[in-house]
C-alpha cells in the first residue's frame, strides 16, 4: 500500500516533521528564557517589586488613608524646591565638568596609536573600580583645611590662610567628576572610534584648517556619543548618596539624602517614597530623552 | 588625532602633559590613603609625622570592625556564589532569544545598574521590612546580587558573543551529556570571563554603601556602612587602613583581570 503512493505518505511525513520542528524550535526558545528567569526573578523582587511598593507607599498619608498629601507637601515646601534644585545644580556642574575635560581627553587617547590608547584607557578605568568610599574620603584628606591641597597653595604662596575647600558644592562637584569621568569617556570613545578617518582625510585635503575640520566635523560625527554620555551623567548625578553627604558635609542637601533623612530620622515612609517616585521618573524621562536625541542625532547624520 | 594633518610638536606636548596630569588626577587621589593608614598620628595629617602600624593594630583589635569585615567577607562571598551562576545562565539564555526578547530581557537585568542605588535600597528596605528581614545576611545578600547581576550578564554576554557554540552542538552529537557539553567543552573556554565577573561582582558588594546602609544592621554591618557612619562622627586614620584594604582588594581584581585580558588577546 505504501509502495503504491509513495509521494503522500512522504508528503505527510514532512509536514509532520515539520511540525516538530516547529515545535522544537519554540521548546528551545522556552528553555533559552527559562535560563534567565533566575535573573529576571532577582531583578523583579529587588527592583520591580520595590519600585511598585514606593507608588503604593507614598499615594498614603500619615493617617494611613489613601491621599496625595505626601506630593502636595513635596509642591509647597521651600525646603524641597531648595533640594531640587541643588541636585539638578551639582547635576549640571558635573556634567559641564566632565564634558569640558572629558571631550578634549577622549579625542586626545582617540587619536594615539592602539597600544598607547590601551595604557591611557586602563589609566581611566583604574579608579572605577574603587570604592566610592575610599575616593571620598581621599578627597577630604587632601581638600582639608590642613590638607596637601592648602598646604601645597599656602606654600607657594598663592593664598595665606587655608581655603575652605571641602564641605561645600566645590567638593561635592570635585569628587563626583572624578567618580563620573570614565563612565563620561566610554562612551564619547566609543563614538569617536566608529568616525570614518577618511572624511577627516576629506577635510585636510580640501584645505579645511585643523581647528575647523575638529569643529566642524570631528565634533559633530562624535556629536551622539557625547549627548549620550553627558545624559547619563546627567542621572547618575540625580542619585548620587555617599559623594554628596561626605564632601558636601552638610551644606549640600540633595534628593537621595532627604530621602535616607525622611526615613531613617523620621520614619517617614510615605514622604521617603514620594521623593523617590519623582527620582524615578525623572531617571526615566531622561532615560527616554536621551533614546530620542540619540535617535535625532544619527538620523541627521544619515541624511 | 586628526589624520592628514601636518604635527605639531609644541602642542602636541602640550597635550600630552594635561593628559598625564589629568590621568594623576583620575588614578593618585585613592592612593593618598596608602600613607595615611601607616600614620602614628590621632588626626589626618599629611604627611604623616611619622610611620607605625597602631591603627592596623587597633582595626585588628577593633570588635565592629573585624565584625564588620567578617560580615564583608561572607557577603562579598555569597554575593559572587550566587550572581555568577545565574548571570552565566542568564547571559546564555538571552544570547539564544529572537532579538526583541533579547533587548527586553537584557534592558530589565541591567535595570538595576541605572536605577539611583537608594531607590533599590528603600524600596527593598520597605519589602523586606514587611516579611521581617531587615538587618539580615540574606536580605543584604539579596540586594548586592541584584546589583552584581548587570555585571556578570554583561561580561558574559560580551564572552559568548565571541564564542562558537557549535562547538556545543558538535559535543552533544557526539554522544556528551548536556552537563559533560558545558563542563568540559563550553565553560572551560569562557573561565577568564568567569573569573572576571566573580572578581567584579565581588568588588561589587564590598564596596557597596546605601544598600548595605538600610538593609545591614547589627552583626551584619558591613564596612563600608560602619567606614560611612565613622566618617560622620570621627575621622581617625582607621578609616585609611579599611581604605587601604578596599582599595588593595579592588586593584588586585583588576589587575588580575587585565593580566587575563592581555593573555587571551595574545593566545
Amino acid at each position: 500500500m505504501v509502495a503504491l503512493n509513495p509521494p503522500a505518505s512522504l508528503s505527510v511525513a514532512q509536514a509532520d516533521n515539520g511540525g516538530r520542528l516547529a515545535w522544537d524550535a519554540r521548546l528551545e526558545r522556552l528553555v533559552s528564557f527559562a535560563f534567565t528567569l533566575p535573573c529576571l526573578a532577582v531583578v523583579a523582587l529587588c527592583v520591580l517589586v520595590p519600585c511598585a511598593w514606593l507608588f503604593f507607599l507614598s499615594a498614603f498619608g500619615s493617617d494611613g488613608k489613601a491621599s496625595l498629601e505626601n506630593y502636595q507637601r513635596i509642591l509647597d515646601g521651600a525646603s524641597y524646591a531648595r533640594i531640587f534644585i541643588t541636585t539638578f545644580q551639582v547635576g549640571l556642574a558635573t556634567v559641564a565638568a566632565c564634558v569640558l575635560i572629558g571631550v578634549p581627553f577622549a579625542s586626545f587617547i582617540n587619536g594615539l596609536p592602539p597600544r598607547r590608547s590601551v595604557i591611557f584607557l586602563a589609566a581611566v578605568l583604574l579608579p572605577f573600580w574603587t570604592s566610592l568610599l575610599v575616593r571620598a574620603y581621599a578627597w577630604l584628606v587632601l581638600l582639608q583645611r590642613t590638607g596637601i591641597v592648602n598646604s601645597v597653595l599656602m606654600g607657594l604662596g598663592i593664598t595665606k590662610a587655608p581655603l575652605e575647600l571641602a564641605f561645600n558644592h566645590f567638593a561635592t562637584v570635585l569628587g563626583m567628576t572624578h567618580i563620573m569621568l570614565p563612565i563620561f569617556i566610554l562612551p564619547v570613545l566609543g563614538a569617536m572610534r566608529n568616525i570614518d578617518s577618511a572624511l577627516i582625510r576629506a577635510a585636510a585635503s580640501m584645505g579645511a584648517s585643523r581647528s575647523y575640520t575638529y569643529r566642524r566635523i570631528f565634533l559633530p560625527l562624535a556629536a551622539p556619543g557625547i549627548a549620550a554620555g553627558a545624559i547619563l551623567v546627567f542621572v547618575m548625578s540625580l542619585g548620587f548618596y555617599v559623594t554628596p553627604a561626605i564632601l558636601g558635609g552638610g551644606n549640600v542637601n540633595v534628593i537621595s539624602m532627604r530621602i535616607a533623612r525622611s526615613l531613617s530620622n523620621y520614619s517617614n515612609w510615605g514622604a521617603a517614597s514620594a521623593l523617590g517616585v519623582l527620582l524615578l521618573v525623572f531617571t526615566a524621562l531622561l532615560f527616554a530623552l536621551s533614546y530620542g536625541v540619540q535617535r535625532v542625532l544619527l538620523s541627521r547624520q544619515r541624511s | 588625532m586628526l589624520d592628514g594633518f601636518e604635527e605639531r610638536p609644541l602642542i602636541e606636548r602640550l597635550k600630552w602633559l594635561l593628559a598625564i596630569l589629568l590621568v594623576i588626577f583620575l588614578a593618585a587621589p585613592s592612593f593618598i590613603v596608602i600613607p595615611m593608614s601607616f600614620s602614628s598620628s590621632d588626626f589626618l595629617a599629611f604627611p604623616p609625622p611619622s610611620l607605625s602600624l597602631r591603627w592596623y593594630q587597633y582595626f585588628l583589635d577593633s570588635i565592629t570592625w573585624t565584625q564588620a569585615a567578617r560580615a564583608s567577607l561572607t557577603a562579598g562571598t555569597l554575593t559572587t556564589l550566587v550572581s555568577v551562576p545565574i548571570g552565566i545562565f542568564a547571559a546564555y539564555g538571552a544570547m539564544q532569544l529572537s532579538q526583541r526578547w533579547r533587548l527586553l530581557v537584557s534592558g530589565l537585568i541591567v535595570l538595576p545598574a541605572v536605577i539611583p542605588s537608594i531607590l533599590i535600597a528603600i524600596g527593598l528596605f520597605f519589602v523586606l521590612a514587611r516579611i521581617g528581614m531587615v538587618g539580615t545576611m540574606t536580605g543584604l545578600v539579596l540586594g548586592h546580587v541584584a546589583l552584581a547581576i548587570p555585571v556578570v550578564f554583561v561580561v558574559m554576554s560580551a564572552a559568548f558573543s565571541q564564542f562558537d557554540f557549535s562547538q556545543e552542538r558538535a559535543a552533544r552529537s557526539l554522544g556528551a551529556r548536556w552537563h559533560q557539553a558545558w563542563f568540559r567543552v563550553v565553560l572551560p573556554q569562557v573561565s577568564g570571563p568567569i573569573l572576571a565577573s566573580g572578581l567584579l561582582a565581588f568588588v561589587t558588594s564590598l564596596d557597596e554603601v546605601v544598600v548595605a546602609m538600610f538593609i545591614s544592621g547589627g552583626n551584619n554591618a558591613t564596612l563600608p556602612k560602619v567606614m560611612f557612619t565613622a566618617l560622620r562622627d570621627k575621622i581617625d586614620p582607621t578609616i585609611a587602613v579599611v581604605s587601604t584594604v578596599l582599595l588593595v582588594v579592588a586593584t588586585v581584581a583588576v589587575v588580575v583581570i587585565l593580566r587575563k585580558g592581555a593573555a587571551a588577546l595574545k593566545t
